[in-house]
């Protein structure tokens, strides 16, 4: 891949804007290098957020977001930033991306930001943000920097999204607070005749623990991606 | 007795890591063994204990609306000024700075210790239950006294959650666990297992 990489780098007015090598820079986080269940990063924030869809929702846009623009900057800068002080430059880098975002959901979405309360904050130590700064926005160029937040941001918002599917689900019966097993007949007045009883356990911390535990398996016996 | 209450609500009843994930990254990748995970463990512990009591001066003094009044009581514009927008950069950089300190201090006063501990100390300006703890503290009002007693006893809880789960994968190294299980997968079902034991305490109302 090295050479390739050269070649390419070398011959950059040739390189198409969404050429094999960039559609990798997508690709890649969303399955074989996913931030979440192979490189265990931002683990904190997929679990708290995720007993309901739309928050979770909130939180992946959110996150999305702070990780593009934060490798966008940090990568403009990257020859600027003496290397000493570099965790100090990501971290304000980052916190005032999180203080926008923090910002923008209490003037416009009030009651999501009641919810969502400190986790929002708690982006500022999402390790897939410095993650991705150090191993990757301080060594490369703007535009791939930004696929690759954009792809590792992805990545990390489907894995959220996939386990609060599930805990909405079972934990309240509803899927963004639509009531789906009352819609296919989970009530006395339905063909089933008695209420679907919500799983308690999945609204609980333990839930998230769990379902997210058996998503890392499916997809790492889908990858083949062993730890040793 | 409000003080011990809140430690032990903090220590068990609302665990850091059972009750709100945070500072899980460190928790899963530092707990293969005791040893070093006693050691992050009580780094932990200690720079929640300082950063949560200063961080608490610097939300009243300085970034609540009209917190500046101490410079000049007359003043109108520091009556009206509210800076609370600042407040997650100036966390962080208090919990940067700290920690940069405290590994310094440690560094001169005990080098024993900052053999042990050395290496951690920078790991944890990025734990979430550093920052979240601040955070937590300032949306819930504590007062001084309360916000060094749950700085201190939210890191005990911390503590005290991976020298279990350290222990727990010690063992695990020599059970036969399917393939995409290993590593990070098993250990999420045990620590939700580990979740569902403290959640008994819940149901103690203090």
């Amino acid at each position: 891949m090295s050479t390739e990489t050269v070649e390419k780098e070398v011959k950059k007015e040739s390189e198409a804007l969404l050429s094999k090598r960039r559609r990798g820079l997508i690709n890649d986080p969303l399955s074989d290098d996913n931030p979440i269940t192979i490189q265990v990063l931002g683990i904190c924030s997929a679990l708290a957020v995720t007993t309901q869809m739309k928050p979770t929702l909130v939180m992946s846009i959110a996150v999305i977001f702070v990780v593009v623009f934060a490798n966008l900057s940090i990568s403009l800068m990257r020859k600027l930033i003496p290397g000493r002080v570099r965790i100090i430059v990501q971290l304000a880098v980052i916190a005032t991306l999180v203080t926008l975002v923090n910002e923008v959901l209490k003037a416009f979405a009030f009651d999501m930001y009641k919810e969502l309360s400190v986790f929002v904050g708690l982006i500022i130590t999402n390790c897939i943000v410095m993650g991705r700064l150090e191993a990757y926005a301080m060594g490369n160029k703007p535009y791939d920097s930004i696929l690759d937040g954009l792809g590792n941001g992805l990545g990390y918002a489907w894995i959220i999204l996939a386990v609060a599917f599930f805990r909405e689900l079972f934990g309240s019966g509803a899927i963004f607070g639509y009531k789906v097993f009352e819609a296919i007949g989970f009530s006395s007045e339905g063909w089933v005749g008695f209420d679907y009883q919500a799983n308690g356990i999945m609204v609980t911390p333990v839930g998230a623990f769990f379902i997210l535990g058996l998503i890392i398996w499916v997809q790492r016996t889908k990858t083949g991606y062993v730890e040793h | 007795m409000e003080l011990i209450n809140l430690g032990i609500k903090s220590i068990f009843i609302e665990n850091m890591v059972f009750a709100y994930f945070l500072g899980m990254c460190s928790f899963l990748a530092v707990s293969k063994k005791v040893s070093t995970a006693f050691g992050l463990g009580l780094a932990v512990v200690f720079v929640l204990t300082i950063t949560v009591p200063v961080n608490w001066l610097l939300q009243e003094k300085v970034l609540n609306q009209g917190a500046l009044t101490w410079i000049n009581s007359e003043s109108e514009t520091l009556k009206n000024l509210d800076l609370s927008f600042l407040s997650f950069i100036m966390f962080i950089a208090v919990i940067a700075s700290m920690v940069q300190l405290v590994e310094m201090v440690i560094e001169k006063v005990s080098p024993a210790l900052y053999g042990s501990l050395g290496i951690f100390l920078p790991l944890i300006a990025v734990n979430c239950a550093i920052l979240g703890s601040s955070l937590f503290m300032a949306q819930r009002e504590y007062s001084l006294a309360e916000a060094g007693v749950y700085g201190f006893s939210s890191g005990i809880g911390w503590f005290l959650a991976i020298i279990a789960l350290a222990a727990i994968r010690e063992r695990l190294k020599y059970s036969n666990v399917p393939d995409g299980l290993k590593g990070l997968g098993i250990t999420m079902l045990i620590t939700g297992l580990m979740g569902i034991a403290f959640m008994s305490f819940m149901g103690i109302s203090i």
